[in-house]
């Protein structure tokens, strides 16, 4: 019965991206990144397939120079685990228009599986918490994901919602890893062509 | 020497108003106090203290993809700890530009400083940083021109180190 009851990482991620309006998305490398392609790809997404732990850094920098538009950060236990002092530094910086989703199915989900800290009962929301975050819960069942969602996409932040998911391995939906090409095509949808060829 | 009001901070914050930096990221460091204090200072700057270097590099490549520019400051260890998130910028060709205080380089009395500040400018030209090392204060400000100007323009990590014969050496005394 618990078993069944568990979230799959696809189903969430559709549900948190879904009419996303002129959402900012920034992903971890690994499954989430493959997460938010398998919704669909899109200009406005930054995969990140490297630079492990910085997923929230990244959505942290852009949500300072675009403060009128949401940023959500969608990534794994793991490359939130590298990246614990970047809950810190956001905590302190406020950023109210910035969320942070983690996909946690408590494994190394790229590299075999291993176990993550998460799984030995490290509670991500909870630092997230006591760091300063000002919406911060773990979603462990399907009638708690509309609640964690409308944090996700609308609570004043920075916030940060744990979602509890399966180990299931999905099909791989690889989106473009160049680098620059991503680069480049995001600056272009959010500035515009002129502003985005130029510093 | 370190504690005297120096006119090369200033002549730095100057650069980074005529580049149109907006976001200065940092990992304090004695040798940045004054130009930390001028940047805490302005209304069109905002300053992001880190728990550790390599979360400026993700905080800058953030704020390129919206449309701003900023800087990282740091003391050579921090070179270090950066060393894997360098390739977020490289691969992306992010700007990132870096003002480094050098420890462990000229004189230093801390042994525990050496072996990082002896390897800091390999290092960052391993990543592929251009790298400009200053040793006299009335060079500060046009290295770091330089190195903006090659950052902005050329989606590259350049790097102005800051040699601890113009920065004077901590003597760890009261």
């Amino acid at each position: 019965m618990q078993a069944a009851a568990k979230l799959e990482r696809r189903d969430v991620v559709a549900r948190m991206l879904a009419d996303r309006g002129d959402l900012l998305v920034v992903s971890g490398l690994g499954s989430t990144t493959y997460d938010c392609a398998a919704v669909g790809d899109h200009p406005l997404n930054f995969y990140l397939w490297g630079a492990m732990g910085s997923a929230a850094t990244v959505g942290l920098g852009l949500a300072l120079a675009q403060p009128k538009r949401r940023v959500l950060v969608v990534t794994g236990d793991g490359e939130m685990l590298m990246g614990l002092g970047a809950l810190a530094t956001i905590a302190v910086k406020r950023p109210g228009n910035l969320a942070i989703a983690v996909i946690d199915n408590e494994h190394y989900g790229e590299t075999g599986m291993q176990r993550t800290h998460t799984g030995a009962g490290v509670d991500l929301a909870g630092i997230a918490r006591t760091s300063g975050f000002l919406e911060t819960t773990t979603v462990r069942a399907q009638n708690e994901l509309e609640g964690g969602v409308t944090i996700l996409r609308g609570a004043p932040g920075p916030a940060l919602v744990v979602l509890k998911v399966s180990c299931a391995r999905d099909r791989l939906v690889l989106p473009p890893w160049d680098g620059s090409f991503l680069k480049s095509r995001f600056r272009q949808a959010l500035l515009g062509a002129e502003s985005a060829h130029r510093g | 020497m370190a504690d005297d009001r120096q006119t090369w901070p200033v002549q730095i914050f100057r650069k980074f108003k005529e580049f149109n930096i907006r976001q200065v990221t940092y990992v304090p460091d004695a040798g940045h106090a004054q130009l930390i204090e001028l940047c805490e200072s302005a209304d069109d700057m905002q300053s992001i203290v880190l728990t550790a270097e390599q979360e400026g590099i993700g905080i800058l490549a953030g704020a390129w993809l919206g449309g701003e520019r900023g800087v990282l400051l740091m003391q050579s260890s921090g070179v270090g700890n950066c060393v894997n998130t360098f390739s977020l910028a490289k691969v992306c060709g992010f700007p990132l530009l870096i003002i480094v205080t050098m420890r462990g380089e000229w004189g230093e009395l801390n042994p525990w400083q050496i072996p990082m500040g002896q390897i800091t400018a390999d290092v960052l030209r391993l990543t592929g940083a251009v790298v400009y090392e200053v040793t006299e204060p009335q060079f500060a400000a046009s290295a770091v021109e330089a190195a903006a100007r090659i950052a902005f323009n050329g989606g590259l990590t350049a790097a102005v180190l800051l040699s601890q014969r113009m920065l004077g050496t901590k003597l760890f005394k009261d």
